[in-house]
């Protein structure tokens, strides 16, 4: 074959390919979230926020575990947003170009991808073992574990996308550093900031498998921390995986909601980043 | 300026600079601290079973908890074949998905078709999961595993891979589902470095009369070579340690054969599956002691891939 033809045939197969591998792609994710609001509607009942998960064979819904689940999120949010974002202030306000600031912000992007069930390993052998009991408390701190490096990430990112000549201006009014960090560095970075908190918790809401040796599951309503709480995310495994029919049911109905919030919170974090953007 | 508030400012900043400074700072050893007690307490939870097996711990493939017996080898092989087989197909996939989105796709539809991608790696494992099991699994069964047992299975040698009954579930199912998790995060980081590339470079190239596919297999490649290395490695990192959706799909049966389409076990499956029924202290560290093995390596790969994309300027 003529080499030109063969070098143009050659590429147009491969520009075919590569569409036909983005559209097939693009077809799945439509595929799945098509099969979950398909299944997870059939489960859309009021019975689903307001009672608790049944045993086998009799109606309930997942009022339980949507609570456990937002009061681990939320806590667990509330503990993981200081931390990372203290952490991620020192690494851009007070340690460019410092040795240990690189060790930690690699080892905070390993962390970052690190497998969560290790974190569940973690927590089980510093909480649950001491305290001889699963808690909803050992499920929060895992969840912040997990949360804290992203919002390190973000943070860091962010406030050393903030000019140095806003910092210098602030400082040449006499502002101590510290006041020039709080009032200059987080305002101009805040959208940014927050951005990662919210990817942080979308994150956090799905997690499944540092909560099986932490939070474990409960039947039962219980807003007591000190006992294993139910949640979303391990309601659905058990039920997914179960033999019952009623909660298989369910476990779409959880895996909706999950996946809705999930979505949101990550279409809502763009929104937020591309504003800023463009204010820039 | 009158001097008492010029005194106050200085008061402020001699107590409030060394103190947020240290706050920020003791934040930031309570990050590497979280590091340190993870590999502590994986360590240190290993311990007995280390003592009871030995260095057999690492080379065995018994796993018996009636007999107290336990060894890393087949969720270990799990887990390298999912993950291997996850990369067969997420790697050639991002790469056409990165070629697409920096080469041919309009400006217009480039935003939002990354959006979608990045929307991928948002589900959360446990939608793949139950996805894979209930959607996927059946037709899997009834459509592909019989055409590819009846099509590859014959032949020698790689046969082997393809035998047994169809039963949907099992390693080979685990394997491309986990490819379709780990694809977002390396077509982001592909299409990123691949964008790297200085456009004088490219416009060189296509202004010799290169196609597009030339560009990118001649120019675009070698010059990122190590970015896109890294990018796989971070890929790899998430597929050796991914849990809920593989514990869904894989079977969870604790035995080596040669066939993909077996059910078997990986490592993280395992302790998803096992660890809160574990009894007996050798039980449970055997189980710490795989999620040891796990940390290790996939501390390695992403630490590895994390070098090569600093090495590469990300």
């Amino acid at each position: 074959m003529n080499p030109v033809v063969r070098r143009h045939l050659t590429d147009k197969i491969v520009v075919a390919v590569s569409f036909a591998v983005t559209a097939a792609i693009l077809a799945v994710l439509a595929f799945i979230l098509g099969t979950l609001i398909y299944n997870g509607l059939a489960a859309m009942k009021l019975s689903l926020f307001t009672e608790s998960t049944p045993p086998p064979g009799s109606a309930g819904g997942l009022a339980n575990a949507i609570m456990g689940s937002l009061m681990m999120t939320v806590l667990a949010t509330l503990i993981a947003t200081p931390v990372g974002i203290l952490a991620g202030t020192y690494l851009a306000e007070y340690a460019r170009g410092n040795k240990l600031a690189s060790v930690v912000r690699f080892i905070n992007d390993v962390l970052l991808s690190a497998p969560s069930i290790i974190i569940g390993l973690f927590v089980y052998t510093i909480i649950v073992m001491p305290m001889g009991h699963f808690s909803a408390w050992a499920g929060t701190v895992a969840l912040a574990i997990i949360a804290v490096p992203i919002i390190v990430r973000t943070t860091e990112d962010m406030l050393s996308l903030v000019p140095d000549t806003l910092r210098e201006a602030g400082m040449a009014l006499g502002t101590p550093k510290w006041m020039v960090i709080l009032h200059i560095g987080y305002k101009a970075a805040f959208q940014g900031m927050l951005t990662g908190i919210l990817l942080a918790i979308a994150r956090v809401s799905g997690e499944t498998a540092p909560l099986l040796f932490t939070a474990l599951n409960n039947q039962f309503w219980s807003m007591d921390l000190n006992a294993p709480m139910a949640n979303l995310p391990v309601v659905i495994f058990q039920f997914a995986m179960s033999p019952y029919a009623d909660w298989r049911e369910l476990a779409w109905g959880g895996a909706l909601l999950i996946t809705f919030t999930v979505l949101v919170l990550n279409v809502l974090a763009r929104v937020l980043s591309s504003q800023k953007k463009r204010a820039a | 300026m009158d001097e008492a508030p010029r005194r106050k400012g200085n008061a402020r900043s001699r107590i409030g600079d060394p103190l947020f400074k240290w706050l920020t700072w003791s934040f930031t050893m309570l990050v590497l601290l979280i590091l340190g007690g993870v590999v502590f307490t994986l360590v240190e939870g290993s311990i007995p079973v280390f003592k009871t097996m030995g260095l057999d711990f690492l080379i065995t493939a018994k796993w018996n908890p009636v007999t107290d017996q336990y060894g890393v080898i087949v969720p270990l092989v799990g887990t390298l074949v999912t993950a291997l087989i996850a990369m067969l197909v997420g790697v050639p996939t991002s790469f056409a998905i990165a070629f697409f989105l920096t080469e041919l796709c309009p400006y217009f539809i480039r935003q939002p078709i990354s959006i979608a991608i990045e929307l991928l790696a948002a589900v959360p494992s446990i939608i793949y999961g139950i996805w894979g099991l209930f959607i996927v699994a059946p037709y899997f069964q009834s459509h592909i595993e019989p055409v590819l047992i009846a099509v590859l299975g014959p032949i020698p040698v790689l046969g082997a891979l393809f035998q047994g009954p169809a039963i949907g579930i099992g390693m080979l199912l685990a394997g491309l589902i986990l490819g379709l998790m780990i694809l977002p995060f390396i077509t982001a980081v592909t299409r990123d470095v691949f964008s790297s590339v200085p456009a004088v470079l490219r416009e060189s190239a296509y202004g010799l009369g290169c196609t597009r596919w030339e560009v990118v297999r001649r120019i675009v490649l070698p010059y990122c070579r190590t970015g896109v290395v890294g990018a796989v490695m971070l890929g790899l990192g998430r597929a050796l340690g991914e849990t809920m959706a593989v514990t869904f799909v894989i079977g969870n049966a604790h035995r080596l054969s040669t066939s993909l389409m077996a059910p078997g076990t990986t490592i993280s499956a395992t302790l998803a599956n096992e660890f809160t029924e574990a009894v007996g202290d050798v039980y449970t560290s055997a189980l710490i002691g795989l999620g040891l093995v796990l940390f290790v390596l996939t501390f390695f790969v992403l630490a590895l891939g994390k070098r090569l994309l600093l090495r590469a300027g990300h």
